[in-house]
């Protein structure tokens, strides 16, 4: 046994021993969930390639500008698994979908709806008109008008050095052949085009000239990356191929 | 301030001494305190007991409580107690207390719901829900729609048609009305200057009767709108060509616009640009059948303005 005093009388020590104290309880919450099997759901098609992908360059520099507008203040990602938020969200959230999110959007406040599964659910000429004047849209709304979005030119020359930084906590994103082929494997073809780092900017130009999300073809605005990012949201599982109780299993 | 001293003769201390004399009392916890306390012990083990509770490895161990279930195959499934076989035996629960009302809205014809009060305030409260969480972002909360962004639904004008198999299948399958800039053909400013006119004096507008007859060639000669609108006028509801003879209008704000001149201008900019722009979201993937045949009923009976043919 260690003396009382000594430790009382060592600021380091206790320093210490204080921290590893405090942690345990927070050790004993998360890290059993890396060893338990199913934590992350596997959610996979009939033909063995994931559902869940990671984002493409332009969705997630769309992620990266609702992080810095402060969406998430106002705006939770994550239905819960009851019935009155079912009725009016859909499916609850899995693990799985928000895996190659970092940060995650979860929230914890809801001042406007949940956006989990936001995806599809409106045209894009909405999402732009809402975005600029919410009002407009929903006279009762207290969201803020962000018409800059649509002023702003995108900036993504740094997008490959921001899929290489989650690269490193571990997002599929490719850098040479042999991930390349290995995403094919997992992503499919299409996605695994879209993941390759190298091809980051011609690949977000395309995706934003093909979707036009902003309603103008000519030029890539922060329009176009934050509604490529709200029409994606809750959209990659396709539940209507999965029985309702698919994910019970998991917990 | 020394006197303290002599209270501490006799009590109990902890035994810890500093400076000589300093000592600190031993003040035992009430015991209803402690009870409390050995109570929330009892609870903790009887939770691990009956819930998911610790890890174990890759697993953990599940607790002897269970839940039974039906899912949505009609399956029946027990398992380990969890939120999420909890939410579906809530779902289950849900779905049999309104499974009454679905089932009768199922198995009713479209035209029959109105004729039954039981059935209709049924549609009329849950409808007004889904509409509300789903609808009312673009057609606004009361169905009335939004100048050049969704139509009015209150109206018995339809550009998809207003019968109930027809709002079923707007419903369902989403729509998205094209017409291509100038109406795909080679329009001179001078050309959309007279079609304005000519379009305008179909509905009665104010229009410049000249210049309405030179657009009245150009609509059904070489800027082929009619291809699309009809010789009439009137629209196509297969492709959702705007009926022009109507004073209803949803892309060229002609209500809204304060003189003849700015009426002409309105009209002349949608056929400048051409339209692209209605985009209604299908909904088959997000609402069930049910749920779509509900809205289906409120839209034509609740909103009103649904027709017959
Ligand atoms: C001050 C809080 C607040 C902030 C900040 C905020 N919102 Fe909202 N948002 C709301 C409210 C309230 C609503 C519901 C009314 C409405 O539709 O406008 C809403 C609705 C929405 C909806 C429609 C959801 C649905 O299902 O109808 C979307 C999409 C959305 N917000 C996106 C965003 C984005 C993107 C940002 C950041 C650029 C943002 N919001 C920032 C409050 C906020
Ligand atoms: C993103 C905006 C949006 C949402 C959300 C939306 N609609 Fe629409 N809806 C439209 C637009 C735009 C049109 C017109 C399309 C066109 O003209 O090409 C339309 C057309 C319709 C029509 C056909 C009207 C006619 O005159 O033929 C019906 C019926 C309708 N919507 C019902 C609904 C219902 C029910 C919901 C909710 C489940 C809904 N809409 C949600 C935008 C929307
Ligand atoms: C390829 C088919 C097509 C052709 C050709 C076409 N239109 Fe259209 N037009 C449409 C459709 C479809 C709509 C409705 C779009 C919607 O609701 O989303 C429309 C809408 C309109 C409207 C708006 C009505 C309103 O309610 O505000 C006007 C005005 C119009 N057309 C005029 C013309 C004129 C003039 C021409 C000839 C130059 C023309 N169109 C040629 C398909 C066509």
């Amino acid at each position: 046994m260690m003396d009382h005093s000594k430790i009382e009388k060592n600021l380091g020590l206790m320093l210490v021993m204080v921290l590893f104290a405090i942690s345990i309880g927070g050790l004993i919450e998360v890290v059993p969930l890396f060893f338990i099997q199913g934590t992350v759901e596997d959610v996979k098609t009939a033909e063995g390639i994931k559902m869940v992908r990671p984002y493409s360059p332009l969705e997630l520099r769309g992620r990266d500008i609702y992080i810095r507008e402060g969406c998430y203040l106002c705006h939770s990602q994550m239905i819960r698994p009851f019935r009155d938020e079912a009725m009016r969200y859909g499916h609850y959230s899995l693990a799985a979908e928000s895996q190659y999110d970092h940060p995650f959007q979860w929230g914890s406040k809801r001042t406007g709806p949940d956006l989990a599964r936001v995806g599809k659910k409106y045209s894009n000429e909405w999402q732009v008109q809402h975005l600029i004047a919410p009002r407009s849209m929903v006279p009762e709304s207290v969201m803020p008008n962000y018409p800059w979005l649509l002023a702003s030119e995108l900036d993504y020359s740094d997008v490959g050095d921001r899929m290489g930084a989650l690269r490193v906590s571990g997002v599929p994103y490719s850098t040479n052949k042999a991930e390349y082929d290995q995403n094919v494997k997992d992503f499919g073809a299409d996605v695994a085009k879209q993941l390759h780092i190298p091809d980051s900017q011609k690949n977000l130009i395309e995706q934003a000239q093909a979707g036009n999300f902003d309603g103008n073809a000519a030029n890539v605005s922060e329009m176009d990356a934050v509604v490529a990012y709200l029409q994606v949201l809750g959209t990659m599982v396709d539940f209507s191929k999965l029985d309702n109780d698919s994910f019970v299993k998991y917990r | 301030m020394s006197q303290g001293n002599t209270q501490s003769q006799g009590a109990q201390t902890t035994g810890h001494v500093w400076d000589d004399d300093l000592q600190e009392y031993n003040n035992p916890l009430p015991s209803w305190w402690l009870w409390a306390f050995y109570l929330t012990i009892i609870f903790s083990i009887t939770y691990w007991v009956l819930y998911p509770a610790w890890p174990m490895g890759k697993g953990f161990t599940t607790g002897i409580s269970t839940i039974t279930y039906k899912n949505d195959k009609g399956v029946e499934k027990t398992t380990h107690w969890s939120t999420r076989a909890l939410l579906m035996k809530d779902l289950q629960d849900a779905r049999e207390m309104q499974k009454p009302y679905f089932d009768k809205v199922a198995a009713t014809p479209f035209d029959q719901i109105a004729k039954s009060p039981d059935l209709s305030n049924f549609v009329a409260s849950a409808g007004k829900v889904l509409f509300s969480d789903n609808c009312a972002a673009c057609h606004q909360s009361g169905g009335q729609g939004k100048m050049a962004f969704a139509p009015n639904l209150t109206d018995d004008d339809w550009i998809y048609g207003g019968t109930y198999d027809k709002i079923q299948a707007t419903v369902a399958n989403g729509r998205h009305g094209i017409m291509p800039p100038k109406g795909g053909a080679d329009l001179s400013d001078v050309d959309m200057d007279n079609l304005a006119n000519y379009v305008l004096s179909l509905s009665g507008e104010p229009s410049d009767s000249a210049k309405a007859a030179v657009g009245n060639e150009l609509f059904h000669g070489k800027a082929t709108c009619f291809s699309c609108h009809g010789a009439d006028g009137k629209g196509n509801q297969d492709i959702g060509s705007a009926n022009l003879t109507d004073k209803i209008w949803l892309w060229a704000d002609v209500p809204g616009a304060g003189s003849a001149d700015k009426k002409v201008a309105a009209v002349k900019a949608v056929i400048a640009s051409g339209l692209n722009k209605g985009v209604m979201p299908a909904w088959g993937g997000r609402l069930s059948a049910d749920q779509i045949k509900l809205l289906t009923v409120y839209v034509h009976d609740v909103l009103g303005g649904g027709s017959k043919k």
